[in-house]
């Protein structure tokens, strides 16, 4: 088979649309999760956040502006079709300028900055994105996007749990990394978890969990059984819309998994606010 | 019941505002967050002058998104407030009467909030889109450099907010989530 070739041109226009997208539009499984959430929230309060939550996100829809003032850094996860050839520069690099552009052109906020610790000088473009790249076969290229807000990344986690912990240690380590966030990463959340691999694939695969849509469930069914049993769980917890209680702190609980060490279980929590963005395209 | 604040709020305001109030703000309020309150901090450790007033005014932490063509201001929604924590119990040492974020505060805060007899505000995170309608103009005041986290004034009109934690230390945070428990 011959290889296919992409210009750059053709990349960085997807990229940009698939950022100024997700950043306008929340997706169906969210907004509908919200609406279902509203009917059965308990606290007139909540009820109340719930409501400007919609509104906030169909006005974003229909202005086309963001639904939220973070509008993230770049997180992208590609699976890179092993017959495409870029023709007229670097996949990474017309990445980065697609980000460039959407960011600029689309009036979102500019969030990263250079150095972590020192510097910190903001690199005014958004720029560099997290890019996750898996080489699979085809002469396709399917990105999968969306802009991570740090209020509920900071509130992430992971542990290196080991073997004898079993089943109840996982559901423990989630559900402790949920109450400890509580209030601050802006519930309803939705809760990301990558169960196994490495210390690296672990964290992968919960951002991973968090860009699935949240009518979906984990093919397995004691995996999909425990996505169901947390979300029950945490929402047990109080701290409900906006935090400021009620029976709605979770939307969806996401669970992905990969086989791990002998010796090793390690699990990580990405947590996600109620603007779960992500956008999908191939090309 | 909604109680409708003009701005600048008086101490007579402040005491009257009761934990899970919903209030609306009419006025101007400053912004900062992170990056601004390290250098206002850094200031006030150094016992320099900082380079805007801010007895009597109520900052919100927010980051917004750079306006669209024929908006007044791009969304702007709260940021965390606990990343604030260090730094705000000198600011309102200072004379800030309040602060509008989202999320938990410390104990230290929570103590200022008493003793300067101030008010902490919660806005609904992830509502920046809505928030901005009740936002009418913007004016950079400082900072400038630091993008989307500089100091900057706003003119709100009618800005919904619901008192967090008031000025006798009652914190929504703690009260009403226990309501809810299972």
């Amino acid at each position: 088979m011959e290889a296919r070739k992409i210009s750059c041109k053709e990349i960085i226009s997807a990229v940009k649309k698939l950022f100024m997208d997700c950043n306008y539009f929340i997706g169906d499984d969210i907004l509908s999760a919200l609406k279902t959430a509203k009917e059965n929230e308990q606290s007139p309060v909540g009820k109340s956040v719930l409501d400007q939550i919609i509104e906030n996100d169909i006005l974003a829809a229909k202005e086309e502006i963001p639904l939220c003032q973070d509008t993230g850094m770049a997180v992208l996860f590609v699976e890179y079709g092993d017959k495409v050839f870029v023709e007229d520069g670097s996949f990474d690099e017309a990445v980065n300028e697609g980000v460039r552009q959407a960011y600029r052109d689309g009036y979102l906020r500019k969030s990263v900055v250079s150095d972590p610790v020192f510097d910190r000088v903001n690199t005014k473009d958004n720029t560099p994105a997290i890019i996750h790249t898996k080489i699979v076969s085809g002469d396709k290229i399917k990105i999968t996007a969306g802009g991570k807000g740090f209020g509920s990344e900071n509130m992430s986690a992971i542990k290196m749990l080991t073997p004898s912990y079993g089943a109840e240690g996982v559901k423990q380590f989630i559900l402790d990394t949920v109450r400890a966030a509580g209030p601050n990463p802006c519930p309803p959340i939705v809760v990301g978890v990558g169960i196994g691999g490495t210390f690296e694939r672990a964290a992968q695969l919960a951002k991973k969990a968090t860009f699935r849509p949240i009518n979906t469930e984990n093919p397995d069914k004691r995996y999909a059984d425990m996505e169901r049993e947390l979300l029950t769980e945490i929402n047990k917890m109080g701290f409900g819309p906006a935090g400021l209680g009620g029976n709605t702190t979770a939307i969806g609980v996401n669970i992905e998994t990969s086989p791990t060490h002998i010796a090793g279980m390690p699990v990580a929590v990405n947590i996600c606010c109620h603007a779960a963005r992500h956008a999908s395209t191939e090309i | 019941m909604i109680k409708k604040i003009n701005l600048p709020i008086t101490d007579e305001d402040i005491k009257n505002l009761n934990a899970g109030d919903s209030v609306l703000l009419t006025g101007t309020i400053i912004t900062g967050r992170d990056a601004a309150h390290k250098r206002l901090y850094e200031l006030i450790e150094n016992g320099e002058e900082l380079p805007v007033d801010i007895k009597g005014e109520i900052i919100y932490y927010v980051g917004p998104v750079p306006a669209k063509p024929g908006f007044a201001v791009g969304p702007a929604g709260p940021t965390s407030s606990y990343r604030m924590d260090k730094y705000a119990p000198a600011l309102l040492d200072l004379g800030l009467k309040g602060m509008i974020g989202k999320g938990a505060r410390n104990q230290a805060v929570i103590d200022s909030i008493v003793k300067n007899n101030c008010v902490y505000f919660a806005a609904i995170g992830g509502a920046a889109a809505l928030i901005a309608k009740s936002i009418k103009s913007e004016e950079l005041l400082c900072y400038e450099d630091l993008g989307t986290e500089a100091i900057r004034r706003y003119t709100v009109e009618d800005f919904p907010c619901i008192v967090a934690i008031d000025s006798r230390g009652n914190n929504v945070y703690e009260t009403e989530p226990k309501k809810y428990a299972k």
